[in-house]
């Protein structure tokens, strides 16, 4: 197995033009697990570790975060924590410390798994993935990326550069379930994103379909249902969030696997659907945001 | 390869003396088995059947053969000798024959001189396989249509000789009892495997004799050559084994694993040879706990006094025998829990299925009865309203009491006193609702509840074990001390063949040698098989017997040095000790010291220590003085219940346990809290899950072990109720905290849910028939 080693970004783009069946490597920590067990043996690994631009984070013009593919969870628990605090909360789940020092948000994506805990909150907020080759890049809407378990939309000369993030305009939460309570893969996971600027509400469903997808039956009925309350101090009508919930698990096509059933994971959604747009909500109006 | 360690840290019996390979462990320094390295070495890769049950049609090893850097391919026809190993019974092959009975079962091996090369080629061996159903249910496997009644016909034979391992019967007391209230419940303990972290491994080097030295991680040195002897073909005095640095066994390394075929592969190429199983290999690759599917029936009286107690345990072992006997005969003998019954009927049966096989494991048969046993009193108490520690108290086992094979229980055996205690320790304090701490609520920090739904609950069990081999076994150790004078100072030098597996076995004979003979350099040499049997790192045994062995050779080297000194003085002196180095008596003082008793003449003695003797059960009704020692612990889990998701957060673990004498106070404590764990793990998450004999979570992935967050505080109290049968009193720890353990945290779920929860491990959708649907 031949070892690529670039030190800029259009190297690695050259070496993935010229060799497009290269691994990219970033943290390892699929990558590795899935040598070591033997389930793969590609011909080449393309090390992007080296590469400074891809570790870093900044603000674009329009105000949104552009995230290098190689940012830790690390760095966004510690850096990203009020701009981003769903996937911050994501991050805070994944794995244990060690995972965390070397896992990247790219290698999540790269990954494309169901289960990816990075997914559900990049989809509430509507992320764009930024891919690149030799020819130029490209910007794929988050909810375009994944096309199949464990596949996304990447050609196989491309790499992926960043990912670029709104800020969070509103609340944001994000909820796993694992049968122990660290260091597992979710059973399934929901993130909620509150755009009170919009007045729009995102979600995103991990581990409960084919790919990470969005409740968009939900998101409508609910962003319709809050026109008025937007501006109203308290909680929401317990109905709305019942509908909301069971629109949420109706999004889902969860199967039976050895980790979880279908029927618990579709019920697991609406709880954690109801538990964290409750959560959302109450902090949108009790922290005076509703008056902004 | 081989390491001698000298120790400074000192301690006697009943010190928490450090351990000798400790700081090497927290350091990353240990050499593991996995670390074995010789120059030159080659490296063996184990082809495996992908299905549970076939037939072989043909072998062919050419394109494995045509792979560059590979040295040898061999099948069943390598095997120079009886092509069978087995630890009770030899039945399953070094390589398969015609047959392959469990998904795993090793085919042929490749030695390469790369691991990557030997792993392509074994790949590119063509196995013809004919697929044949599997046999997957134990019940169904012994040919029972439900619980003790016999009539399935047409069951697939796993062996020639039908799918039946053994059946214990236990007959004591009246066959017809009558009883006020009769409560009959049924529950069923999923696969746990013994999760070690160091996958197995080993290193074989061919000796210019012909033999083989074999270096590798195991629990019991003598019964690993034994076996290997037979299948070489080769007499013990050419098979040697050394134990190389273990990470982890309970119980999963009493079964041969590598260790035929990395002899085989050495003696076939003339090179070292050296085999390292990865994560998935190490799950196919060694036996796991049994299944068990149980029914018990407990006939009470009003007042909650048991009349009976009737049990049929089933327990699937797999596709090979195993330890499988023996632990059938645990299931049995302690079925019904340590409880003084009059009348019990149990019948307790081991199958053979084409699943995975299944053998020894911490808690060694008791831990699947205990999740049953304990359910039912938990049960009877609500039936009959009363609290469920009185109606154990009301029940318990006491010394004088008999046990349900008529054995008396001739020691201490508190087990209302356990439970008392363990009912007075203080409880957590409730959840603050104002303080959220995710990482306190069920879910961690996976953020799914902020007090949502969550519902405490509390629960009691308590457990007991035996001790030591069982049923008539010739359970021995073998020790040699030495005690010389070296540079001018006393160093005793301690050999046995027992395995230290991280329990801390070395650090037990350390504080041994230093109590009898008041030296406090204590040198191990390694184990190995140029000493005689250690016998098994297993059944809680090496301090009670290995212990019992270096405390007896001591005694011998003590008498010995007596003799020499009272020799150098002139004349005969009583009630001499040695301490510090010196012969003192209470009445004249210094008789000498070891540096000028002992120049140039080293004292040695070798024995082979056996505890007392056991008996075989009595076919019929299971009637004999079969166990040697009985432990005993009780455990009080406080859970956290999210009845809405049925995630689980173990408040506390408290734990009382008697040990007779802790030799190592820190380390009886290590047992308990790992022991507790181990059976947490069980309760709440840990299982191998098999569809039609497939294993489909054969990594840490999916095989989920507690972590550090699912660990809950523990308070420990120890009792030291001395066992006057056993050397300096003690009982065996390492195995009662593991059985009392999960059975707690059940009833403190059924506590908080009020749900039967009648399967382990009790996973999410278990947990929320209560709210929230
Ligand atoms: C013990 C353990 C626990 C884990 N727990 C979790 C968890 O809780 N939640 C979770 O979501 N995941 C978990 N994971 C999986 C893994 O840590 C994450 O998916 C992580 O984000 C992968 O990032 P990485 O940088 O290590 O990626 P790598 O392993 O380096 O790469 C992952 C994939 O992405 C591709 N890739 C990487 N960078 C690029 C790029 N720039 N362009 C194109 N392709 C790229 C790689 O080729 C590979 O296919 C866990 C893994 C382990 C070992």
């Amino acid at each position: 197995m031949e070892f690529l080693t670039p030190e800029s970004w259009d190297e690695a783009l050259t070496a993935k033009a010229l060799s497009p069946d290269a691994l990219p490597l970033a943290g390892g920590t699929d990558v590795m697990v899935e040598l070591n067990l033997t389930a793969r043996r590609p011909p080449l690994l393309l090390d992007l570790t080296r590469i400074p631009e891809l570790t870093t984070w900044s603000l674009t013009d329009d105000g949104r975060i552009r995230l290098g593919a190689g940012v830790t969870y690390r760095q966004v628990i510690e850096e990203l924590n009020d701009e981003l605090p769903g996937l911050a909360m994501a991050a805070r789940t994944v794995g244990s410390p060690q995972i965390r020092n070397r896992g990247t948000v790219g290698g999540n994506l790269g990954a494309a798994s169901p289960a990816g805990d990075c997914h559900p909150p990049l989809l509430a907020v509507g992320a764009e993935v930024e891919v690149a080759s030799v020819v130029g890049s490209r910007l794929i809407p988050i909810d375009e990326f994944f096309t199949g378990v464990k596949r996304n939309a990447l050609s196989p000369e491309e790499l992926i550069a960043a990912v670029i993030v709104p800020t969070a305009r509103g609340p944001q939460q994000f909820s796993k379930i694992g049968t122990r309570n660290a260091m597992v893969i979710a059973v399934c996971s929901f993130a909620i994103a509150l755009d009170a600027h919009h007045q729009t509400v995102g979600t995103g469903i991990g581990s409960a379909a084919p790919t990470p997808i969005r409740a968009h039956g939900a998101e409508r009925m609910l962003t319709h249902a809050l026109k008025s309350l937007w501006q109203r101090r308290g909680p929401l009508p317990e109905d709305l969030v019942q509908q909301f919930a069971l629109n949420v698990a109706t999004a889902a096509k969860p199967i039976d696997d050895v980790r979880g059933t279908a029927a618990y994971r579709q019920h697991a959604l609406t709880v954690m659907a109801r538990r964290t747009l409750t959560w959302a909500w109450d902090e949108y109006w009790s922290t005076g945001e509703a008056a902004a | 390869m081989t390491t001698t360690q000298t120790i400074t840290h000192t301690g006697r019996i009943g010190d928490s003396a450090q351990r000798p390979d400790g700081t090497l462990k927290v350091t990353g320094q240990f050499a593991y088995s996995s670390d074995l390295w010789m120059d030159g070495m080659l490296w063996g890769a184990t082809l495996r059947s992908p299905h549970p049950s076939a037939r072989i049609r043909s072998v062919d090893i050419g394109p494995a053969l045509a792979v560059p850097g590979v040295h040898a391919v061999l099948t069943k026809d390598d095997v120079p000798g009886l092509n069978a190993y087995g630890l009770d019974h030899a039945d399953q092959p070094v390589l398969a024959a015609d047959v392959v009975r469990y998904q795993g079962e090793p085919v042929a091996l490749v030695a390469a001189d790369h691991p990557e090369t030997a792993r392509l080629a074994a790949e590119r061996i063509v196995v013809d396989y004919e697929p044949l159903p599997p046999v997957t249910d134990a019940m169904l496997a012994v040919g029972h249509i439900s619980w003790d009644t016999p009539g399935q016909t047409g069951v697939p034979r796993v062996h020639p000789e039908g799918n039946l391992v053994r059946h214990v019967k236990i007959r004591k007391g009246d066959p017809d009892p009558q009883a006020d209230v009769v409560i009959t419940g049924e529950y069923e303990v999923g696969m746990q495997d013994q999760a070690f972290l160091g996958p197995e491994s080993g290193l074989a080097v061919p000796a210019e004799d012909g033999g083989v030295d074999l270096y590798v991680a195991t629990q019991w040195l003598h019964v690993d050559q034994r076996q290997i002897c037979i299948a070489l073909g080769l007499g013990p005095e050419k098979v040697r084994l050394t134990l190389a640095g273990v990470g982890g066994a309970f119980g999963g390394r009493e079964d041969l694993s590598m260790h035929v075929h990395a002899c085989l592969l050495a003696l076939h190429t003339g090179k070292p040879v050296k085999i390292v199983y990865n994560r998935t290999e190490s799950f196919l690759g060694h036996v796991h706990r049994h299944p068990a599917r149980m029914r018990y029936q407990h006939g009470v009286l009003r007042d909650g006094t048991i009349v009976y107690v009737r049990a049929s345990i089933y327990l699937d072992g797999g596709a090979y025998t195993s330890s499988t006997p023996a632990v059938v005969a645990n299931a049995g003998t302690m079925g019904i829990g340590p409880y003084d019954v009059p009348n019990v009927r149990v019948d307790c049966y081991g199958a053979f299925t084409n699943n995975p096989p299944c053998g020894a494991m911490r808690g060694f048969g008791t831990v699947q009865a205990a999740f049953a046993y304990e359910a039912q009193l938990d049960r009877i108490a609500a039936e009959l309203g009363l609290d469920p520690v009185d109606i154990r108290c009301r029940n318990a086992m006491r010394e004088g009491s008999r046990m349900t094979t008529g054995q008396l229980v001739d020691s201490a055996a508190p087990v209302d006193e356990l439970l008392r205690r363990v009912q007075a320790l203080p409880l957590p304090p409730p959840v603050d609702p104002t303080q959220l701490d995710l990482r306190e609520q069920p879910g961690g920090v996976s953020n799914t509840t902020h007090g949502e739904g969550v519902r405490r609950g509390v629960g009691y069990a308590v457990a007991f074990k035996n001790v030591g081999f069982s049923e008539g076994f010739d359970d021995y150790s073998t020790a040699r001390v030495r005690l010389e004078v070296v540079g001018g100072e006393p160093v005793v030098t301690v050999h046995t063949a027992a395995a230290e597996v991280g329990q801390g076995l070395t650090t037990v004979i350390q504080q041994i040698v230093r109590t009898e003979l008041g030296v406090e350099n204590v040198v191990l040499a390694p184990a190995d098989t140029q000493i005689g049997n250690g016998g098994s790192t297993s059944a809680s045994r090496q301090t009670y017997v290995t212990g019992g062995a270096v405390k007896a050779a001591c005694e011998l080297v003590r008498g010995e040095v007596f003799d020499i000194a009272q020799t150098c003085y002139g004349r005969a002196v009583r009630d001499l000790h040695l301490v510090d180095g010196k012969v003192i008596s209470p009445a004249e003082g210094g008789i000498g010291s070891l540096a000028d008793l002992l120049i140039g003449t080293p004292v040695e003695r070798t024995i082979e220590w056996r505890h007392r003797p056991t008996y075989p059960l009595d076919p019929e009704t299971g009637r004999a003085d079969a166990h040697v020692q009985y432990a005993f612990a009780a455990h009080r889990a406080v859970v956290d219940v999210d009845t809405e998701l049925g995630l689980v957060k173990v408040v506390a673990l408290d734990c009382v346990q008697d040990v007779g004498k802790a030799i190592n106070p820190q380390a009886v404590r290590g047992q308990i809290y790992g022991g507790a764990l181990q059976g947490l793990g069980l309760a709440l998450m840990e299982e191998i899950v098999t569809t039609d004999g497939i294993v489909r979570n054969a990594s840490f992935t999916d095989y989920l072990i507690p972590t550090v967050l699912d660990a809950p505080p523990m308070q420990v109290e120890i009792l030291e109720y001395a066992d006057p049968h056993a050397p300096y009193g003690l009982r065996g720890v390492g195995e009662p905290p593991t059985i009392s353990a999960g059975p707690a945290i059940l009833a403190a779920l059924r506590n908080a849910t009020g749900l039967p929860l009648t399967r382990i491990p009790v996973r999410p959708e278990h947990l929320i028939g209560s709210v929230g649907r």
